[in-house]
């Protein structure tokens, strides 16, 4: 046989060794060690101790846990159901030929997602200050206001939505603008003919054909929120903000992994997290269909 | 009628515009805000919203801003040192990633092998798999590594996103033909060689994005480096901006010129490779 030849056997594997190598060490063998970390105690990283499900059932019986479910749950609730329907209708003013500028839109909206989410923090973290931030100031002046509105001690979750409000509408736009190119004119012009007014042919032609790509989003929406964590972290010095308004599940993950050091209790609030994201992913795909995910890629 | 209609239709295109630009307008007050901020000293910070006010051109004291906010940074604090770091950081593991991936999803893309099946049901399911699952665990591995407190132990672990196996894959598929493959086989040239001479030519708009999406999740990142790094002289940008924040909690022009430092270059970046970055990051990519 040709050298060539038997140069093709090992070839493809020489090309796949690095990814296979790297993913089996730093993917799947902490995947797996995760179950039986779930199902210890640790004290740091080098002394444990088996506890089995106990680590469950202490989670589920932490009302902190469930302070940090209901504070994600609300942020996620404004992600979806405030920064999702502007995005849409952002990209629906903006999904017009000849539009003046749309390029320098576009790139506007576009820009803050490039922003680090610790950078995000820093800067709505003074922005959001008492009395001297610029939301309070320019409130203030537009609609008068209250001054002394406590975004970071009493109101965060809703910061936090401004916050990734800003930080994330573009991109959402982005893939919008991306299904309202694909949406076939000729079914608008027939609808158009047929009488139906914008609204009409919004709901009854748009939105079916942009469906896929908007379960997608809304898929990415949740679980991004799902998983919110350095937003509130930096925004709140490292703490969870006064009586726990910032704690969310990854936060409370954090601090019992790395704070306290127990890396298996970490471990089973990571799989309960996980189990609700894929549950939300098989969701989406029986909703959306596969071609969803195709369209958006 | 046709009156009504034409001036219904010039009514919408004005609240078109009107939104959009008063939107727009509302998305840069953060950017003004960072870049204003951080030529100010603190009595201006909290005195004037973007510029201090006063009797120079266009009514703005001019004469009253200041360096003296990076002046301190580069005297005070590890910033230079963290902006190294940073920029270590994310080119290697673009680098290192960009190669990894485009190997793997060349070959997964180009070649009959076994276990192929295998190996596309993993890479498909690790993209759902949330990486906060893998933090308590990935920690543990990289103390029994020895690897905690390392450039390394934030870089091998990135080394091989598999959603960039994915976008190689989807990209070789189309635009490594099976014929240029086949040419190259008939005159001789080796299977290696026809990866690095023939695919990787075709990859680079991939290349180039998949790179620049990379360089920027490094960069943007906070809690990886902040779990595996201790020294302070390792910090890379996002960890040492974010200490300011306690540290200097009083001097928030400080703070804001920090921050400036870090998001300039990114956005910099973008103006210069635009059309590489809007395509790339909406092709696959998971916000955190």
């Amino acid at each position: 046989m040709s050298s060539a030849h038997s140069q093709g056997r090992w070839a493809p594997w020489v090309l796949l060794a690095p990814f296979l190598l790297v993913s089996a060490t730093f993917l799947v063998y902490p995947m797996v060690q995760s179950i039986a970390l779930s199902m210890q105690q640790t004290f740091g990283p080098a002394h444990q101790e088996f506890v089995g499900l106990s680590n469950f059932g202490h989670i589920v019986a932490d009302p902190l846990f469930w302070r940090a479910v209901r504070n994600t749950l609300v942020f996620t609730a404004g992600s979806v159901f405030i920064q999702i329907p502007l995005a849409l209708g952002l990209a629906l003013l903006l999904d017009r030929p000849g539009l003046r500028g749309r390029a320098f839109l576009r790139t506007v909206f576009f820009a803050p997602v490039l922003v680090g989410v610790v950078f995000v923090a820093m800067i709505f973290g003074v922005m959001f200050e008492k009395r001297t931030g610029l939301v309070n100031q320019a409130l203030h002046s537009a609609i008068g206001w209250d001054l002394d509105f406590p975004w970071l001690q009493r109101y965060v979750m809703p910061a936090l939505i401004v916050a990734s409000l800003w930080q994330y509408v573009g991109f959402n736009m982005v893939y919008f603008l991306g299904a309202l190119q694909n949406v076939r004119k000729e079914l608008l012009e027939a609808a158009t003919i047929d009488g139906a007014g914008p609204w009409r042919r919004f709901i009854h032609v748009i939105i079916p054909q942009i469906r896929p790509v908007g379960t997608f989003v809304v898929l990415l929406s949740i679980v991004g929120s799902f998983q919110l964590f350095e937003l509130p972290y930096v925004l709140l010095n490292g703490t969870a903000g006064p009586d726990n308004r910032g704690l969310t599940i990854v936060m409370y993950l954090y601090q019992m992994g790395f704070d306290q050091g127990d890396l298996g209790y970490a471990s089973a609030v990571g799989w309960l997290l996980a189990m609700i994201l894929i549950m939300f992913t098989v969701l989406q795909r029986w909703l959306g269909g596969e071609s969803g995910r195709r369209a958006a890629a | 009628m046709t009156v009504h209609r034409s001036a219904m239709e010039a009514a919408t295109s004005v609240a078109r515009y009107s939104v959009l630009y008063f939107g727009a307008a509302v998305m840069l007050v953060p950017f003004v805000w960072l870049i204003c901020g951080a030529f100010k000293d603190n009595q201006d910070f909290f005195g004037s919203a973007f510029l201090p006010r006063g009797e120079g051109l266009l009514g703005v004291a001019w004469d009253r801003l200041t360096l003296d906010n990076f002046r301190e940074l580069f005297a005070g604090t590890p910033i230079l040192r963290a902006m190294l770091n940073s920029v270590f950081l994310s080119s290697v593991t673009a680098l290192v990633a960009t190669l990894v991936c485009a190997a793997a999803g060349y070959a997964l893309a180009r070649y009959e092998i076994r276990f192929k099946g295998a190996m596309l049901a993993m890479v498909l399911a690790s993209v759902i798999i949330p990486p906060t699952l893998l933090l308590a665990p990935g920690y543990q591995l990289l103390f029994r590594l020895n690897m905690l407190d390392s450039f390394w132990g934030l870089i091998v672990p990135a080394a091989a996103p598999a959603f960039g196996v994915y976008l190689f894959r989807q990209a070789s598929r189309s635009s490594v033909p099976k014929e240029l493959i086949e040419a190259a086989r008939i005159d001789g040239c080796g299977e290696l060689r026809i990866f690095t001479v023939v695919a990787l030519p075709l990859l680079r708009p991939m290349i180039s994005a998949f790179m620049l999406i990379t360089f920027l999740g490094v960069w943007n990142n906070f809690i990886n480096p902040q779990i595996v790094l201790q020294s302070a002289s390792k910090f890379p940008l996002s960890v040492a901006v974010a200490q300011l924040k306690g540290v200097y909690y009083q001097d928030y022009g400080l703070q804001i010129a920090g921050t400036l430092l870090s998001v300039a270059p990114v956005l910099g970046l973008f103006l210069l490779l635009q059309r590489d970055f809007v395509s790339g990051l909406t092709s696959g990519a998971v916000k955190e």
